[in-house]
């Protein structure tokens, strides 16, 4: 939850610092989260090409993990999958 | 310096060539057209710097002025009736950006039926809007007000886009005599441009206009509300320097002949003008009546109203346009002002002159009359066939 007053912010709700919405945790709005089978899993990347939110970790040429702090839970990763390696499960709590 | 003959729109226009806008953005209306259409020869003819750029609409005019004006640049505009509707989408996106964008307002009726005429209708249709309205009673007052206008929308204080209005026709189309300030005086007057941040800063990146949730959106408007208030003590200042280089004193509110009359009426626009003519008959009639031009409509004055008319025994409140379902704006306004007064003037309000109906002498006599005679209802509307 924001705490900033009126007085202590940039007017006109400008932003004035570079790249802050890596301060943003979008990952709040989830309410599905991606899991993969790694052993249907080709590392083929197409989910990190769609997806929008710049969530899958990639090392070395391989998707080794998914960025929870920023994946909306939107889908389009466990859609593209032509693997079908990826699903979508009810976040719990 | 020599007086000289132009229309209110020509005056306008010779303004801003001598601020010369770093850009100004716009689309034709009647009875603002012969602004642009000048000022856009005065570009053609090479004697102004501005990037001049003809928009498709006035909603692109204002999206225009609103890039260039986030980009760090005086931006200027003019519209009038149905174009400032067409850019009511915008006008909030300037103000809520904090864009001081300076435009002029020539007040037209607004269709339908279709009307080209004065009223005041276009420019209270957009007082919710965040931008500072100021209206003009003749040539004089639109050229001096379109001049004060920059500093005041561009102090640091306030950083709000601002509307100089003046009356259609009454006003843009009629030839007076007035007069201008040398070019180099009005230069320093206005000054360079300075702004906080630009979107064309590359050594500071920002973001201007980014989605503002829940979380964010009260506390920005809460900054307008604030800024608002500071725009009163700005107007004065920048009225008093003003001044001094043109020998012409304006006020927020100006009373005519208030300080031992009984009863007064308040106009805003070109009928303060007759009203004050007015007065001086009634005056030399023995009759104790004094006039009021708000020039000031947003932020309202409410306190300085209240102060004014505080003791009257009846004022009456004149409304270029109407609320349709309530009354004309400025009564409301001026009835909550004296709220906590202690001798609350018996208040009335006299709708008129929609459509560009002419206000005629007699017919504020007649108002006069009513206020001194304690007739008339509390809303009226004066000079409709009904």
């Amino acid at each position: 939850m924001a705490n900033e007053k009126a007085s202590e912010l940039p007017e006109g709700g400008m932003i004035i610092e570079a790249g802050s919405s890596r301060k943003y945790l979008t990952g709040d709005w989830r309410s599905k989260r991606p899991e993969c089978d790694e052993l249907k899993c080709t590392n083929c990347l197409i989910c990190w090409i769609y997806c929008p939110d710049n969530s899958i970790i990639v090392k070395d040429g391989k998707r080794v993990a998914f960025r929870l702090t920023h994946c909306k839970g939107c889908g389009i990763c466990a859609n593209q999958c032509p693997a079908k390696a990826i699903t979508m499960k009810d976040e719990v709590g | 310096m020599k007086k000289i003959a132009m229309n209110g729109d020509q005056a306008i226009a010779l303004s801003w060539k001598q601020i010369e806008p770093d850009v100004v953005a716009s689309y034709p209306i009647t009875p603002q057209t012969i602004i642009v259409e000048t000022f856009s020869e005065y570009v053609a003819d090479g004697l102004v710097n501005t990037e001049y750029i003809c928009a498709e609409s006035e909603h692109s005019a204002m999206s225009v002025c609103i890039g260039a004006s986030a980009s760090g640049a005086r931006t200027a505009t003019a519209t009038a009736s149905a174009g400032l509707a067409f850019m009511w989408e915008v006008l909030y996106v300037a103000s809520g950006m904090r864009l001081p964008i300076v435009m002029v307002v020539a007040n037209r009726a607004l269709s339908g039926p279709i009307n080209i005429h004065c009223d005041h209708s276009d420019a209270m249709g957009a007082r919710d809007s965040g931008w500072i309205q100021l209206f003009g009673e003749n040539v004089q007052e639109a050229y001096d007000n379109s001049i004060m206008s920059f500093r005041v929308a561009e102090h640091m204080d306030v950083r709000m886009p601002m509307m100089t209005c003046l009356d259609g026709f009454i006003v843009t189309h009629s030839l007076e005599r007035f007069e201008p300030l040398p070019d180099d005086v009005v230069k320093s007057f206005v000054g360079p441009f300075k702004y906080r941040r630009s979107l064309l800063d590359f050594k500071n990146p920002i973001t201007m206009g980014p989605f503002d949730w829940t979380d964010y959106y009260f506390e920005h408007k809460y900054q307008q509300v604030e800024a608002m208030k500071r725009v009163t003590p700005v107007v004065n200042s920048v009225a008093k320097e003003y001044s001094k280089i043109s020998g012409r004193d304006y006020q927020i509110i100006e009373p005519y002949k208030l300080e031992d009359a009984d009863y007064a009426v308040l106009a805003m626009g070109s009928t303060a003008g007759t009203l004050k003519e007015m007065v001086d008959e009634l005056r030399a009639e023995g009759k104790k009546v004094g006039s009021i031009k708000l020039r000031l409509f947003r932020p309202f004055p409410h306190a300085e109203l209240a102060k004014m008319i505080e003791g009257l025994k009846g004022v009456a409140i004149m409304d270029r346009a109407v609320s349709i379902g309530a009354e004309g704006p400025i009564f409301p306004e001026a009835r909550s002002a004296l709220y906590e007064a202690k001798e609350r003037p018996r208040l009335t309000n006299y709708v008129y002159g929609l459509g560009g109906r002419d206000i005629r002498p007699e017919e504020l006599k007649y108002v006069f009359n009513q206020l001194i005679h304690k007739e008339g209802d509390t809303v009226n509307y004066l000079g409709v066939r009904k």
